[in-house]
């Protein structure tokens, strides 16, 4: 018997609601079998944690007497991007501050960026900011120098065009010398191998075709509330799947949006990577509304039935060569160690599952509480069908 | 007894001697190596931890000092901040003495300071700045 997302609504509302997690979802359907399950089960918490570059903060800084148009920003001495409204700016989390001496000392240490100053905002610590401009007749003012903090900004929101990838690379190494590189420091010779995905968790592996998650969705976004807006970039679904209709490659990715205020620190964190660069981390859990016995099968997938494509990152990867080394599943990385080419490889994330499986349970007493509702999507994302393609990019003379 | 953990750097012709020997040998003492590396220009760096009567402490690190060996004060503690780690793992393939830990059950890592031996491994690895070497 299908159920609406009306009707689980009035659910939630009453406090009758029956909220489980993607990883205890697994259990239910495993002993009652998946049409009992998606009769009982409501909703499906699904979460992930890790760094997510496509991610930054746009706010308005109030106008300064006199009015300034600032037409170039810096905060702690990172740049922003001002080429906005006269007093509202974006700061990506991949920033790097003004001189930086990123690699000239290889590995560079990459300590602080964009990334980390977002952390600071949503803790509450003041921050620098510095704008420089051009005089005109109604913004007359070429200089300003404060501080700021997120409670005096008019409007501060998280809005991340990238965000929540549908399965990603694992790193590997086939070199003789370390790598270092976005996906964490990879030693020589298959030293060590690292993924970057909560699998079984992960919101977009338990919902593989975009059925319940589209634009409009009501989220957890970095410890508050947050919404998917659109589909990310490089949005890819139409890339090898198993029968289980889960992409075994990068597929599909979520454009996401939140008010700052609302969140929490220990859900947006700064990251460093040696030798490559800053980022953020960013907390998100997405519900799944159990509409039918389809939707409740994909939620049931587990780590042994998720494959990642094993990808050599000294060579494969920067050159866009399309070499895959072996397809290994998430219980097998979870293990702490893969085989590659006969050699076994100890595993390690960046993404943390500990984290990500807190997010499955705050939202899901979120929603057993009453105060988090679902909401129907007003648009699914592309699918399979759409035509929809990460293209590369055709250099032209 | 006491107890030194010291950084002995040895230039290419020290590097053969057999300096842990004698230590034990002719100065009483117990010698646990911590870590032992030769670089790519034969300059050896041997990470030792020394313990025994203090009069042969003195006399063992004089005799080292005396085959033309730099010896430091190790680098006196990793610190692991509880509160700044994910428990993300990108650490645990790399430690080599499981100082830090994944319990495979709660994804949880720990940190076990009397396994540590201070290679720094873990401090290029930790994306989020959760562990520190001090000096
Ligand atoms: S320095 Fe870090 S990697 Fe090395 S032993 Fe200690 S904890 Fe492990
Ligand atoms: S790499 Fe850092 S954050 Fe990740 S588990 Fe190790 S200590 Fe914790």
């Amino acid at each position: 018997m299908a159920k609406t997302i009306a009707q689980i609504n009035d659910r939630i509302k009453k406090g009758e609601a029956v909220v489980v997690t993607a990883e205890e979802i697994i259990d239910l359907v495993n002993k009652k079998g998946v049409k009992q399950t998606a009769k009982e089960v409501d909703v499906v918490t699904t979460a992930t944690f890790g760094p997510m570059c496509s991610s930054g903060i746009y706010f308005n800084f109030g106008h300064s007497k006199p009015r300034i148009k600032a037409q170039k920003v810096w905060l702690n001495n990172v740049p922003a991007y001002a080429g906005l409204g006269a007093v509202d700016t974006y700061l990506g989390a991949t920033e790097l501050p003004e001189n930086d001496p990123t690699n000239t000392i290889y590995p560079g240490e990459f300590k602080y960026g964009g990334g980390h100053i977002i952390e600071e905002l949503v803790a509450g610590k003041d921050i620098r900011l510095k704008a420089i401009s051009y005089r005109t007749d109604c913004y007359p003012r070429k200089e300003l120098e404060t501080w700021i903090n997120i409670k005096d900004l008019n409007e501060v929101v998280l809005f991340n065009p990238r965000n929540c990838y549908q399965n990603y690379n694992v790193a590997v190494n086939l070199s003789d010398k370390v790598c270092y590189t976005y996906l964490g420091v990879l030693q020589p010779r298959l030293g060590n191998a690292i993924y970057c995905s909560a699998g079984q968790l992960s919101p977009l592996l338990n919902d593989p075709l975009y059925l319940t998650i589209g634009l409009g969705s009501r989220i957890f976004l970095g410890g508050g509330i947050g919404y998917v807006v659109w589909q990310g970039t490089q949005h890819n679904p139409d890339v090898v799947r198993g029968e289980n209709k889960v992409p075994k490659r990068p597929a599909g990715t979520l454009a996401v949006i939140g008010d700052l205020k609302q969140m929490n620190s220990q859900w947006l964190r700064g990251v460093s990577m040696t030798g490559y660069g800053v980022t953020m981390a960013v907390g998100i859990g997405i519900p799944i509304p159990i509409l039918n016995e389809e939707i409740c099968q994909y939620t049931a997938v587990k780590d042994s039935q998720i494959y990642a494509p094993v990808i050599d990152y000294s060579r494969v990867y920067p050159e866009r060569e399309p070499d895959v080394l072996a397809e290994v599943n998430y219980a097998q990385l979870k293990s702490g160690k893969i085989i590659i080419q006969d050699k076994e490889v100890p595993t390690g994330a960046l993404s943390s599952y500990a984290k990500a499986r807190e997010i499955a349970n705050i939202l899901k007493e979120w929603i057993q509480g009453g105060k988090f509702t679902l909401t129907e999507p007003v648009q699914l994302l592309p699918s399979v069908d759409s035509g929809i393609t990460c293209q590369p990019l055709n250099e032209r003379p | 007894m006491l107890k030194k953990r010291v950084v002995l750097t040895f230039p290419k012709e020290t590097v053969e001697q057999p300096i842990t020997y004698h230590l034990i040998k002719n100065y009483d003492l117990m010698v646990n190596i911590l870590s032992a590396k030769i670089n790519p220009d034969e300059e050896g760096r041997l990470v030792i931890e020394i313990s025994g009567q203090r009069k042969n402490l003195d006399n063992g690190i004089n005799y080292i000092k005396g085959l033309g060996v730099t010896i430091q004060p190790l680098a006196q503690d990793v610190k692991w901040k509880e509160d700044r780690c994910t428990h993300c793992t990108a650490c645990i393939p790399l430690c080599p003495s499981h100082a830090l830990m994944l319990d495979r059950v709660t994804m949880k890592v720990s940190f076990d300071s009397d396994h540590c031996i201070l290679c720094g491994f873990c401090l290029k690895a930790c994306p989020y700045q959760a562990v520190e070497i001090l000096y």
